[in-house]
């Protein structure tokens, strides 16, 4: 088992190592920094004698090689934009992207299971064709749409939540939260939906297709042979067994929903680190861009870590025969 | 937080127990300031900003007349000596008496590496200070518009700079953090109380401020809001008093909402289209070698092909003002009505390719930005369909503003035609003169963006003494004769004067300028 860590964590290395060489060949294609850090007036001498300083004159390569070594010492540089160091803006950025993160995730989980264990149990209901077919929109509207759509219904329209921000924060140590004033808990709930909708949708489609599965296998015939009541069955035997997919699922997700948690936060000017990334493509902020692309490929790899120890845990079959441990992915 | 919330409380009752009552004005803008430090970026929306806080020697009215500010007067001494007598008794944020020495401190970080806002001082050779309260700024030419950029140009605090180790204007190539990039210690009529980039600046009146304040505010609060969408959501739902700018497709939307309204008016930005004449064979063209721009005919051909008023009408909504010249008639009062633009007319269109030599036309390619002006693409698009009619295949790039400069502007190149926007910095003919006409020379900074390379030696020799010209009369005379020369030889087409348009709760009464900078000091909250 600790073994089994010690190499994964060895594998995020290559694997954030490869993630920086890509995001730098890449960069020779986002446009020039330069135009975007000085004024139209600023000369070309001197545009060039910038341009000279911040090393972007240099092969690609040796850019990266500096950045690498620089990085694996956690510096990152300074922000062309900003003017500071990325390090700090990030971690000011990080809770308000977790937060979202986890709360859209939870919702998607606590609305989504439940909801896929009544879609299984009840399949001709007429309230299951109407999950089933409003489902349909969290998977088939873009996020944008629905985030709009819901800031148009509920800040405009009805004036109950609001459209932007993250309210009230409070301070704790360096983690700022939201989750502590009810305006930071208000305006919360719009793009907690509009990032867990399509996560919701996923979640519940597959517990009741698991479900469905299920309940056909012998021992859930030979639990109802026993005499156990509907809800032992449902619960106890049924859901426990459709966990494995749900877990590996709700966890490549979760780095998901905080990788693609860009577009939620656009929209709802949330300020996060995705928000944060998305103006450092359009002003070409390289140092914002490298560190960003680094953090998210070593979140889906601890992540991935995360959902593989897991398996451990819900599934007993796992402990004996690790070899297995690839068959359910 | 409840802390805060609390003394916030207790100040709000402390307020209105005088009879005053508490006005937040909740603003947003699309981006955010990019520094607090006045030196490093020259850039409208920053300094806008940074206007509300820092001060210079002179203002701009809402009109965008000069009026004195940190100077009550000046005159000019000699040709090239101008003497500033300061204004006495003004403080900075932190209590420090403002005086000749932060002028002349400030003169000397304009001119460090780092600092975005040294054409400020192009032409100045010296600042001397005759006593506390006097200044000589020595230029090395006689400077007839030596004060004209100066609006924004901030004077700081000498001894809290050094205090603060900020001495120096940010230098990203230093890699470290400069304490002015995220505090301020202006004379201006308001303090920065909180910041966090991109996020919240918090701001409130400055109670030692020397002017009079004309406004009625007890608290600043702007945001950023990128997205265009939630921009008009967040006005339109209440939560924000003032926002822009206004996409002009949403302009009806908040105008028929009963609580807010938009704000509509000329902007100071000229958009026009270039194209090049400066490459022997043109690139990404049918033509092989030659370049078919090179003959005048070529050029008017493509100015009578394009129907301004249906860009006014269709893509700008109305939001435009289509333009003869390449700078708003605002800028050049004395002379801009003298310009006719060439009439829209297809078939003289044809006649003229014909004669040139191209009866079928030709293809060339269009570089045009997607988020840098008003509508970019869909004016380009306009203008592509506007050319295929008179037989001009037109192939379109349009892309970020990113990409797009990098693409075309010197000492790349990489176009053949463009769509670009231009505001002089200095609200001055020279400036659109020298930057956007005069032949491309690299020593001089001439023609830096004559991306098109238009040249001719009798504009340049105007743009010289243009320069040193005391005689307004004279001058504009001048500037109208190499307007009229640009002109007649089509070097550039110049499009419109793009509309700015700010969107506001009717409560709110303000001051909308024309260079698109919002000031907290004229704004009234009922």
């Amino acid at each position: 088992m600790v073994a089994f860590i010690i190499r994964r964590l060895v594998q995020s290395f290559v694997v954030m190592f490869v993630v920086a060489l890509v995001a730098f060949t890449l960069f020779q294609f986002v446009g020039d920094p330069i135009n975007q850090l000085v004024g139209v007036e600023t000369g070309l001498k001197e545009r060039e004698e910038l341009r000279q300083r911040l090393g972007l004159n240099d092969p690609w390569i040796v850019q990266f090689g500096r950045f690498a070594l620089n990085a694996v010492q956690f510096d990152f540089g300074i922000s062309y934009q900003h003017k500071r160091p990325v390090i700090d803006m990030i971690m000011t950025r990080m809770p308000a992207t977790l937060e979202l993160s986890l709360i859209s995730a939870l919702f998607s989980l606590l609305v989504g299971v439940p909801m896929g264990v009544y879609t299984g149990l009840h399949r001709d209901s007429w309230l299951s064709k109407l999950f089933m077919t409003v489902s349909l929109v969290g998977i088939s509207l873009p996020t944008f749409l629905i985030g709009i759509l819901l800031i148009f219904v509920f800040a405009v329209q009805l004036g109950m939540l609001p459209s932007f921000g993250r309210g009230e924060v409070v301070q704790l140590g360096t983690w700022s939260t939201g989750l502590l004033t009810i305006s930071g808990l208000k305006a919360l709930i719009l793009p907690a939906i509009t990032l867990g909708l399509f996560q919701l949708t996923l979640i519940m489609r597959l517990v009741r297709s698991e479900m469905l599965e299920v309940l056909r296998t012998d021992y859930i015939k030979f639990a109802r042979a026993r005499g156990l009541t509907n809800q032992a069955v449902h619960f106890g035997h049924a859901l426990k067994n459709t966990l494995v997919p749900v877990i590996t699922i709700t966890g490549l997700q979760l780095g998901s929903i905080i990788a693609f948690a860009i577009i939620t936060e656009t929209v709802f000017q949330w300020p996060g680190m995705g928000l944060m990334f998305l103006q450092a493509i359009q002003n070409v902020d390289i140092p914002i861009m490298a560190a960003y692309l680094i953090l998210i490929a070593f979140f889906f790899v601890v992540i991935n870590l995360v959902v593989d120890i897991l398996y451990y845990v819900v599934d007993p079959r796992l402990r004996i025969d690790p070899s297995r441990a690839h068959g359910h992915g | 937080m409840k802390k805060t919330l609390m003394a916030l409380s207790v100040a709000v009752a402390a307020l209105s127990a005088q009879g005053l009552e508490a006005k937040t004005l909740k603003w947003a803008f699309q981006g955010d300031a990019q520094s607090l430090d006045p030196q490093s970026l020259n850039e409208t929306f920053t300094l806008g900003l940074l206007g509300n806080i820092y001060e210079g020697l002179v203002r701009r009215g809402p009109d965008l007349a000069i009026e004195p500010a940190l100077a009550t007067s000046w005159k000019i001494v000699e040709p090239k000596r101008w003497r500033f007598t300061l204004r006495k008794g003004v403080t900075f944020h932190n209590g420090n008496a403002f005086t000749a020495d932060d002028v002349v401190f400030t003169y000397q970080r304009t001119l460090k590496p780092g600092s975005d806002v040294k054409t400020r001082m192009a032409t100045v050779a010296d600042v001397v200070k005759v006593d506390d309260h006097t200044v000589d700024f020595i230029t090395e030419v006689p400077n007839p518009i030596l004060i004209a950029e100066w609006a924004t140009w901030y004077i700081m605090d000498k001894e809290w700079s050094e205090a603060n180790n900020a001495a120096d204007p940010t230098d990203i190539g230093e890699g470290k953090e400069n304490y002015a990039t995220r505090h301020a210690n202006g004379t201006g009529p308001f303090m920065v109380k909180s910041r966090e980039t991109d996020v919240k600046t918090v701001m409130v009146p400055n109670p030692k401020w020397w002017d009079t304040p004309k406004h009625n505010l007890t608290e600043v609060i702007m945001t950023p809001i990128g997205s265009d969408a939630t921009r008009v959501a967040a006005l339109l739902s209440g939560e924000i008093d003032m926002m822009y700018p206004v996409p002009v497709q949403d302009m009806k939307r908040i105008d028929s909402n009963p609580a807010t309204e938009v704000l509509a008016g000329p902007e100071l930005r000229t958009i026009f289209l270039g194209m090049d004449q400066e490459r022997d064979e043109l690139l990404y063209s049918s033509v092989k070698g030659k370049n078919p721009f090179k003959d005048l005919r070529v050029r008017q051909a493509f100015y009578h092909a394009i129907n301004i008023d249906a860009i006014k009408r269709k893509v700008m909504r109305g939001l435009s003002t289509p333009s003869a010249i390449m700078i708003s008639p605002k800028l050049f009062a004395a002379h801009a009505g003298e310009f006719k633009r060439l009439a829209y007319d297809p078939a003289k269109a044809k006649e003229l390719l014909a004669g040139a030599g191209y009866p079928d036309g030709f293809q060339v390619q269009m570089d045009c930005p997607n988020n840098r002006y008003v509508n970019d693409e869909l004016i380009c698009k306009t203008v592509v369909q506007m050319l295929a009619k008179v037989g001009i295949k037109v192939d379109l790039l349009a892309q970020p503003k990113a990409q797009f400069f990098a693409k075309i502007l010197r000492p790349k190149r990489d176009m053949s035609m463009y769509l670009l926007g231009w505001t002089p910095g200095s609200f001055d003919s020279w400036n659109v003169l020298f930057n956007l006409h005069g032949t491309p020379n690299k020593d001089t900074g001439r023609g830096k963006f004559n991306v098109g390379g238009y040249g001719n030696p009798k504009v340049d020799a105007l743009i010289d003494k243009i320069l040193v010209e005391t005689d307004t009369t004279k001058r504009d005379a001048m500037i109208r004769d190499a307007y009229q020369m640009t002109t007649d030889e089509v070097a550039h087409i110049p499009l419109h004067q793009q509309g700015l348009a700010w969107g506001k709760k009717k409560t709110v009464d303000l001051k909308q300028r024309a260079d698109n900078q919002f000031m907290l000091y004229y704004v009234n909250m009922n």
